[in-house]
């Protein structure tokens, strides 16, 4: 045909790449663009995108981090003689954990190279319903034509500018990993699972860290993306598991500062930040000097520079995702989206994968299998992590009504806190049943050690 | 009381077969429960329920190296629980290591002192000891610390630690007394080896070991034996893991001599000798090749025999009450309700045979069956894809089939396995193994590629595991498998 590309795919992150991949299979010509634009303290990565550079990759790998300085006091007590005092150096850590995300940035580029995908290393934004202009960051430009075309770049983290000092002094996840020395006394603020999460391995690996919350811990999901229409996944409205977790964040040192709103950063002379927020509680002005500020105030997708309006793709003017339907189809029939920028789908790597994969089977092996996002299992890799599949409590009284639902649940030890000592008051697990007959299982919950690993099985006989 | 019963109640009775002791008409109990261990307790506990009067005898005879135990069976004392503590002390030692990489930072010189982890687990095995004996008293269940045997229909007797015997009735008994670990047979075996019965309390250091057998009990201890730093060899006779899937069996023979193992394949110990005195002292082995004629000797600390477990039902007067046992083997074979060919005889747990030995199908047996007896229950313990894990230093879970017995079983045309490594985030860091983490499926071609056979190879396999087994109770196929969103990143994705 006239169109250079069977497919253009926009964003080479997880659903990216994973669609061009498997588009490429089936022997068709396959172009991906990807770019980063750096953060606004200058960090920038390779192809791969969010999860492999500044998600899911680098937070397990300084979870994990954390969870050996709690086996480093544990061992004690399984009689290994380890001399006092133990030190944590950042920038060892942060070395391994950069060093591993390159190779997996090399990866995906001799991937694409072996399966004939050519890739751009370069900004895309729409000229006309089949054309995307690239520009590199010298300010080269090619111009790519295709049949079909994928969007899947992803979001952004959000600042909040609205505070004074926000921008010029906070950072943010993009910046967290690629760090080189310490982030010293932290303050991430606001609460999301990306908050808890990267407090949680802060304070693990010995660094003072305050959590600042505007209201209850995981209220932020109740308006996040996860919440779809009539489905809801199981992050939303868990205030009973976010408050276990943070309990147990704040047994193990990590500091909340509740009911809290920052007004403004500045600068002190001795280049730390001076944060001054208002207590809602007590009414008060306070103010504490930290090393470093980190927003986690939610993502944004960059659908601005992407031009969508030339190509006559619809957004959601509230979030600016992209309206999809069943079939990860835009308002344009050829235009496709998947991955975080969609509207009303969950922000997993792993979603976003199988989309991306069905996506190209159906337009171009014969398949007609359309992407479920029911049931699907996450966890949230928090000092005690939590991992969950289905309804929540309150979704299951939703969609069935508390007479119909019969809820089982109980707290329990690890084997492993025994001899180590170790508190299990937050060590949880829930399930949530229809009453009638067999009790088919509508959601479970668990909070403990290795969550992710106990409910992946779980979540296949949910299905 | 046989004798009070006799007088008071029914002078006329009959003898019974034997002529010897009459059948008692009302009994001291509604239950007996012969065996405190996982599946004797929670049999016990459950009838008791349901307002049953119920008595637990629960009697440890000292191993021959003196050591002996508190309520709560094999699993509490001697097996799961301290096994999955040692196990976990070498997994820390483990966790030092990668720490470093992931810039933690302390001196390079890391000792192990055996005697902190064997207090430290002892220590929490006395606390479940006192909590079992706590709730069969809250529970009103009576318990004795006595060993006890048949004398005659409906009849046991009971002899505790001061040779002080009484006599019990009940309507009906559960024989649960389970297994203790085999010895070789050979000279020295008794006098110089210990077995898993001594291990766990060992006070002192084992020092240089060598673990005789290829059981999960001889690959777990020398895996954690030599992650805590000990000088360990296996001694095999045959193959490893018999019974289990033999590709993840030998993949686990693999790994462990990676990480330091080492194993003496086809010989059997002929002779043990002691030439030095100590705790631990010198042990001087002397063994034959199974298949040449060739003699090994060598020197050891400590020789710890892991060869099998034996029923402890040769002893406990089952030929007076008629129940009969499997000669060769010592195991009882019982119906699909854990009855055995005596009507008011039942039996659960490790001296089955043809089942599995493990503590949650004793548990779940002696629950559901206690459930039938008193609750009017009708459902049957569930023998098939029961879970299991070995926690050898790389974790090993399975549910259902292994490669060989599936292939007996369906035909090799008519099943297709699905494999692949892994390499789990949290080891890329630290450079460890990329290539000996493995998953694989077994399914059905014939039943819509249904998954008969889960196997993964990796760390937290039995977490892993748990719920793929509740995923195949439902009917799992491979079809759904491959709808399933995975969690990322984690091991069970793969």
């Amino acid at each position: 045909g006239k169109n250079e590309y069977d497919l253009l795919v926009v964003g080479g992150g997880s659903g990216g790449l994973a669609c061009a991949k498997e588009a490429a299979q089936f022997g068709r010509k396959v172009a991906v663009l990807d770019y980063v634009e750096p953060s606004p303290k200058g960090t920038t990565w390779g192809l791969g995108g969010t999860c492999v550079n500044v998600g899911c990759i680098p937070k397990k790998l300084m979870h994990q981090a954390s969870l050996l300085g709690s086996a480093l006091k544990d061992a004690q007590h399984y009689g290994w003689n380890i001399s006092q005092p133990v030190h944590h150096d950042w920038s060892v850590m942060a070395q391994a954990v950069q060093n591993y995300v390159k190779s997996l940035n090399w990866g995906h580029r001799v991937q694409l190279q072996d399966k004939k995908v050519k890739y751009f290393n370069m900004k895309g934004s729409f000229s006309d319903p089949h054309t995307v202009r690239g520009l590199t960051k010298a300010g080269k430009e090619t111009v790519v034509t295709a049949d079909n075309i994928v969007i899947a770049t992803g979001g952004r983290p959000k600042y909040p500018t609205h505070i004074a000092g926000a921008l010029e002094y906070g950072i943010t996840s993009d910046d967290l990993f690629w760090l080189k020395e310490s982030p010293g006394k932290t303050l991430p603020s606001f609460i999301l699972y990306v908050s808890l999460e990267c407090a949680g391995f802060l304070t693990g690996i010995g660094l003072d860290t305050t959590v600042m919350m505007r209201s209850i811990p995981l209220r932020g999901f109740d308006q996040a993306s996860h919440i779809y229409k009539h489905k809801q996944i199981c992050f939303t409205t868990q205030q009973q598991m976010a408050s276990l977790v943070t309990e147990h964040m704040e047994s193990y040192g990590t500091k909340f500062l509740k009911r809290c709103l920052p007004t403004k950063v500045e600068k002190l002379k001795s280049n730390r930040l001076q944060v001054t927020w208002k207590n809602a509680d007590l009414n008060t002005e306070e103010t504490d000097s930290f090393d470093t500020v980190m927003w986690a105030v939610g993502r944004a997708p960059d659908t601005k520079t992407l031009n969508l309006e030339t190509a006559g793709v619809k957004i959601n003017s509230e979030t600016g995702k992209i309206i999809v339907d069943a079939s990860e189809a835009t308002s344009v029939p050829h235009i496709y989206a998947i991955g975080d920028i969609t509207e009303g789908r969950p922000e997993l790597t792993p979603t976003a994968i199988a989309a991306g994969k069905l996506l190209a089977q159906r337009l171009f092996g014969q398949s007609s299998e359309l992407m479920d996002y029911d049931n699907v299992p996450t966890t949230v890799f928090t000092p005690l992590e939590y991992g969950c599949v289905g309804l929540s409590e309150e979704a299951a009284v939703q969609c069935h009504g508390s007479d119909n639902i019969e809820v089982y649940h109980a707290y329990y030890k690890p084997l492993e806190f025994t001899v180590a000592e170790r508190d299990a008051t937050q060590c949880y697990i829930k399930m949530v049943c229809l009453r009638e007959r067999e009790q088919r299982i509508l959601g479970l919950h668990f909070i403990g050690p290795n969550a992710g690993e106990v409910i992946q099985g779980f979540a296949l006989g949910i299905k | 009381s046989v004798q009070a019963h006799k007088e008071e109640d029914n002078p006329e009775k009959t003898m019974e077969m034997n002529g010897l002791t009459p059948v008692p008409d009302s009994y001291d109990y509604d239950l007996i429960v012969i065996g405190g261990g996982s599946g004797g307790l929670a049999a016990a506990k459950e009838a008791a329920k349901y307002g049953k009067k119920v008595m637990v005898l629960d009697f440890v005879t000292p191993t021959p190296q003196g050591s002996s135990w508190g309520l709560g069976g094999t699993c509490v004392n001697v097996g799961c629980i301290p096994k999955k503590l040692m196990h976990q002390a070498a997994l820390l030692g483990q966790a030092l290591q990668d720490s470093r990489k992931f810039g933690w930072q302390f001196t390079e010189d890391v000792k192990h002192n055996w005697m902190t982890m064997t207090e430290s687990v002892q220590n929490y095995i006395g606390s479940l000891n006192w909590g079992y004996r706590v709730t069969l008293r809250d529970t009103k269940v009576t318990y004795e610390n006595a060993y006890g045997e048949f004398v005659g229909p409906h009849t046991i007797k009971a002899t505790n630690k001061k040779g002080v015997e009484k006599l019990y009735t009940a309507e009906r008994f559960i024989i649960a007394t389970g297994e203790r670990p085999r010895y070789l047979g050979v000279p020295g075996d008794k006098e110089h080896c210990i077995s898993s019965d001594d291990l766990f309390s060992l006070p002192y250091c084992p020092g240089k070991t060598l673990v005789v057998g290829a059981s999960y009990v001889a690959l777990e201890c020398a895996g954690f034996l030599a992650g805590l730093g000990l000088d360990v060899t296996v001694m095999v006779r045959s193959i490893l893991l018999r019974g289990f899937d033999q590709d993840m069996a030998n993949k686990i023979g693999e790994y462990m001599k990676e990480h330091g193992v080492s194993f003496i394949r086809e010989f059997v110990p002929i002779k043990i000798e002691k030439v030095e005195e100590g705790t631990p002292g010198i042990l001087k082995v002397t063994a034959k090749s199974t298949t040449e004629n060739q003699l090994i000797e060598g020197e050891y600390n400590t020789v710890l025999l892991a060869i099998g477990r034996d029923p402890c039902t040769r002893k406990i007067g089952l030929d007076k009450v008629g129940v009969k046992i499997n000669e060769k083997t010592g195991k009882i074979p019982v119906n699909d309700e854990e009855q055995t060919n005596v009507p008011y005889i039942y039996a659960i747990g490790d001296i089955l045979q043809d089942k599995l030995e493990l503590t949650p199908v004793a548990i779940q047996a002696g629950r559901l069956l206690v459930q039938r007896l008193y609750a009017g229950a009708t459902t049957k313990c569930d023998y098939v894809n029961v879970p299991t894990t070995v926690f050898t230093p790389l974790e090993y879970g399975a549910c259902g089939y292994s490669e060989q017995t599936a292939v007996e079983k369906f035909g090799e045309e008519n099943i297709e396995v699905y494999h692949s490594h892994f390499w789990p985030l949290e080891w890329t860091v630290p450079s460890r193994d990329n290539n000996k983490c493995y998953a694989k499926i077994i399914c059905n071609i014939q039943d819509k590629e249904r998954v008969i056979g889960f196997h993964v190879l990796g760390p937290n396999a039995g977490e892993v595991t748990q719920g793929f087994a509740a995923a195949m109770k439902c009917g799992l196929t491979k079809e759904q498998l491959d709808g399933t969103v995975g969690i990322h990143p984690v091991c069970a994705e793969v």
